[in-house]
């Protein structure tokens, strides 16, 4: 009999922790039982993108997508939607403003407005089935640049393509490619960073766990054309699943030839080594990384040298970022105008975000550089949860900067978000809703950085200890006036001292939020008031007289009994000296009439 | 050698390639102020006080090379006030009483205070409170008047051959440890050579039994050492 259906199940990281593969189990069983085997073929593919809705599945031909499948549906799908053809419509993505269901993955406005290059394959194809992605075109671009592309056609095709580095910098690839191709040296390093350290960001991880060959085409690619015989894939420890298909991935490629001594039997040899770092933060700053791989603590070096001079063991070095990787394959491909016409004069191609914080959809995006963040965050992001207001969105992980409503029609490029003293970064976006304090998310940042700080240099060290301490001065209530321009001058001293990018860039989170909305810095300092009501030192709870209805409930359930009051017998009493700001009463209370304030009372 | 004419400070000045900004202003009698710099070992950058102004960049003159036409301007208003925070936040972060100090008049970070005229610490001390370690029957390390500039590690590692000192952790809590972390009596990688102990700048690693601003060290032993080596 003829394969009928390709059942994808998402196996990405989130959808295995939401228990994915019970789910592929218990359809295993029920295709099994029904004597399906033949017509229905189970794939399970790296993140689909809406990872908050897993297990999602994914059922071809009609790209029917289903969302928080559970093994109780099982018996369903394959009963009603492989048997009698008719879709579980309750289990399809129903949009929340559009209440209508989509029945295709197409049609879902999360994917309506992406443009999938990098992440083409992943969640699309089996990342452990090496012919799976020869079957969509895989190592074909390897193939050619081999046979029929010279190194330096390979170079001037990356160059013309504007590509820029997708870890942060934004430096053109094309460039490094041929520093590194200029230098002499016998021995040369090609280098992926993959050890993605931002909180929340999960773009490479997810590249590698859904299309790992693509980063090894890729790599190979530009070992050919730079000179280089080894390479390195630097990926963090905490990402168990990606490290296993990437070992995979690279087993499947030496046993097909795509990698070891004679790649196509052309003569050409590259492979590749796994290193495992230990999830600092610092160890994907460059420098930091190469040392790591050396074996030395994992401490960033000046530059001058550039890695391409003087790398891992003082070879010349091509360091890319994973994502920049993932590119390569279709720039050869496609060729040069193809990719530039893509995005932005300045900032070519696609980029993959991490889509987090106050937003309906989070997950994986993948959209033209140049897309809004208006566009990003309500038309693919589904907008703001609960029918709360936008209030900032930070992009570039913890030293990124963060940005107001005013400007969510800036096109995300490189030089647009450092306009607004904002960065690209690698690719995280967290949204904030009007319950974030914006003085207390600065803080969390450079809490952040300055313990993931590797010690070394005292701007950074030291400098970024006192700006974490004069955050916590002012959210606890003890800020002054001079508190404002100490948090500036340290912060203009440690981004213009620090040796490298974290210190450089720590600030950020600080000097944004100083400059957007400084009048949150005021009021907490001037009025001890906490617009978003976050800050504990500067909320308290009182009971309005008015609506309280004596139904008692307030008073059990306070931890200390700072309320007090006879049931039937209005209006009950909170003692605000007793009270520890826990806020269970006012989460009972069934008339609302317990409120939070903050500010001093005039 | 190709020889390269660059200006410090608006002085035309010539210099050999290869050479670092810092080696060509003290050559040429200009003064920039450091503390992780240790004649015979690695530049690493680490404490940030040489910085320079070039073309308007911030960087530090003891990693930095010299290049041809250079402007390199060594006072300007923020590369002075840069350096005087740095050096707030080094004193702000340690325990430096100097009057109860073994190295009292014989300290880098004291000298530096006063050349750069550090009047007061604008930031808020933090009185660190780490144990001494005195297990090493000569020697011994007083954290808390450590500026972590690392070049123990460098003297020790580049010169000695011992490895005994590296760092651990990160952020505020990065300290210096001998070997695997265990107390310096216990290292046994380290040959007693007091190398260290004339290579730290401050009062942190000091000979036993200095009393109050009795330790004196040899900054420049290291340096004379290395540099005797190369004419073998
Ligand atoms: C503190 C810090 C952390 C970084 N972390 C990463 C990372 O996790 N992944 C990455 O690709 N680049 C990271 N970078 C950027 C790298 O130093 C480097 O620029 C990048 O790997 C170059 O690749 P690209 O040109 O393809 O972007 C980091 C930089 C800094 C300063
Ligand atoms: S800036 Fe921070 S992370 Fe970078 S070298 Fe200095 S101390 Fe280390
Ligand atoms: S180490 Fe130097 S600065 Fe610190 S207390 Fe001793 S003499 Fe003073
Ligand atoms: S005494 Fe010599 S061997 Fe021992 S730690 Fe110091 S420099 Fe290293
Ligand atoms: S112990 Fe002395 S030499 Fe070693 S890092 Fe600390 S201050 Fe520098
Ligand atoms: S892991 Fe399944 S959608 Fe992201
Ligand atoms: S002397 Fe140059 S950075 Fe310390």
């Amino acid at each position: 009999m003829n394969r009928r259906l390709d059942v994808l199940v998402c196996s990405g990281a989130a959808c295995v922790s939401s228990h994915s593969a019970e789910v592929k189990s218990a359809l295993a069983c029920e295709i099994d039982a029904r004597g399906l085997s033949d017509e229905i073929r189970l794939v399970e593919t790296g993140c689909m993108g809406p990872c908050e809705l897993g297990p999602v599945l994914l059922i071809y031909p009609g790209g029917t997508f289903y969302v928080r499948v559970s093994p109780n549906d099982v018996a369903e799908i394959v009963e009603e939607h492989f048997l009698k053809g008719r879709p579980v419509r309750r289990l399809l993505w129903e949009t929340p403003e559009a209440r209508r269901i989509a029945e295709e993955k197409k049609q879902v406005p999360f994917f309506e407005k992406q443009q999938k290059i990098v992440l083409a394959n992943c969640g699309e194809i089996d990342p452990e089935n090496i012919e799976e992605f020869i079957a969509t075109g895989g190592y074909e671009a390897l193939g050619r640049a081999l046979t029929e592309k010279s190194p330096e056609e390979l170079i001037e095709t990356l160059v013309a393509s504007g590509l820029r580095g997708r870890g942060g910098a934004g430096f053109p690839t094309g460039l490094k490619w041929r520093f590194v191709a200029r230098e002499s040296g016998k021995t040369k390093v090609v280098v992926c960073n993959a050890d993605e350290g931002d909180p929340g960001a999960f773009m490479d991880r997810s590249l590698l766990e859904g299309d790992p060959h693509s980063v090894i085409e890729g790599m190979t690619i530009a070992a050919y054309a730079v000179g280089a015989n080894h390479g390195y894939v630097y990926v963090r420890a905490e990402y168990p699943l990606a490290i296993r298909r990437l070992k995979t991935a690279i087993e499947q490629a030496r046993n097909a030839g795509l990698l070891g001594l004679n790649i196509l039997e052309t003569g050409f040899a590259f492979d590749l080594e796994v290193r495992i770092g230990a999830g600092a933060f610092v160890c994907g700053e460059e420098t930091a990384l190469i040392a790591s791989i050396e074996g030395e603590r994992g401490m960033p070096r000046t530059r001058p040298p550039y890695p391409s001079t003087s790398g891992v063991f003082g070879h010349p070095t091509l360091i890319n970022n994973a994502e920049t990787w993932g590119n390569i394959r279709h720039i050869v491909l496609h060729g040069a105008q193809w990719f530039a016409a893509i995005g932005t004069p300045q900032s070519p191609g696609t980029k993959v975000f991490a889509l987090s914080g106050k937003v309906v959809n989070t997950g994986l995006v993948e959209v033209p550089m140049g897309t809004t963040l208006r566009e990003v965050i309500f038309d693919i992001g589904g907008g703001i949860p609960n029918g709360k207001a936008f209030k900032a969105v930070q992009t570039g992980g913890p030293s990124g900067g963060c940005i107001p409503a005013e400007y969510l029609d800036t096109p995300i490029d490189y030089e647009s978000l450092k306009k607004l003293g904002a960065i690209m970064g690698s690719g995280g976006i967290i949204v904030m809703d009007e319950d974030n304090c914006m003085v207390n998310i600065a803080k969390y940042f450079l809490d952040f950085t300055c313990d993931e700080s590797c010690g070394k240099c005292v701007p950074c060290r030291a400098g970024t200890r006192q700006m974490l301490d004069l955050l916590e001065k002012i959210t606890d209530g003890k800020g002054e006036t001079a508190d404002i321009d100490r948090l500036r001058s340290l912060g203009m001293m440690v981004a213009s001292t620090s040796l490298c990018g974290l210190g450089q860039s720590a600030p950020n989170p600080v000097l944004s939020t100083l400059k957007y909305f400084g009048h949150e810095y005021q009021a907490h300092i001037h009025e001890h008031r906490c617009e978003a009501k976050v800050c504990p030192s500067m909320i308290r709870f009182e009971i309005n007289p008015a609506a309280c209805r004596a139904c008692d409930k307030c008073r059990t359930v306070c931890p200390v009994t700072a309320i007090t009051g006879k049931p039937g017998t209005p209006p009950y009493q909170l003692d605000a000296q007793t009270c520890i700001r826990c806020g269970r009463c006012a989460e009972v209370c069934p008339f609302d009439a317990i409120a939070i304030n903050s500010g001093d009372l005039n | 050698m190709e020889t390269i004419r660059l200006k410090i400070d608006g002085r035309e000045i010539t210099a050999q390639a290869g050479q670092t900004i810092l080696e060509v202003a003290k050559e040429n009698g200009i003064n920039i102020p450091t503390l992780c710099h240790l004649d015979g070992v690695e530049d690493v950058g680490a404490c940030r006080l040489c910085i320079v102004d070039v073309h308007g960049q911030l960087v530090t003159s003891c990693t930095t090379k010299v290049g041809a036409d250079m402007d390199v301007q060594t006072q300007t208003a923020p590369v002075k006030e840069y350096r005087r925070m740095i050096l707030e936040l080094l004193f702000a972060e340690g325990s430096h009483v100097c009057s109860f100090c073994v190295s009292n008049g014989g300290c880098e970070l004291q000298d530096l205070a006063c050349d750069l005229e550090m009047h007061s610490v604008r930031v808020p001390y933090s009185f660190p409170r780490n144990r001494i370690d005195a297990t090493h029957p000569q020697f011994l390390i007083d954290r808390d008047r450590c500026v972590l500039c690392g070049r123990c590690v460098r003297v020790c590692a580049q010169v000695e051959g011992a490895h005994t000192w590296g760092f651990a952790e990160r952020g505020s809590t990065a300290r210096v440890i001998t070997d695997l972390a265990v107390d310096w009596g216990q290292a046994e990688s380290c040959t007693s050579c007091g190398k260290c102990v004339e290579s730290c700048p401050t009062g942190a690693i000091v000979r036993k039994g200095a009393s109050n601003a009795e330790m004196r060290k040899k900054a420049d032993l290291v340096g004379r050492l290395t540099e005797r080596r190369e004419h073998e």
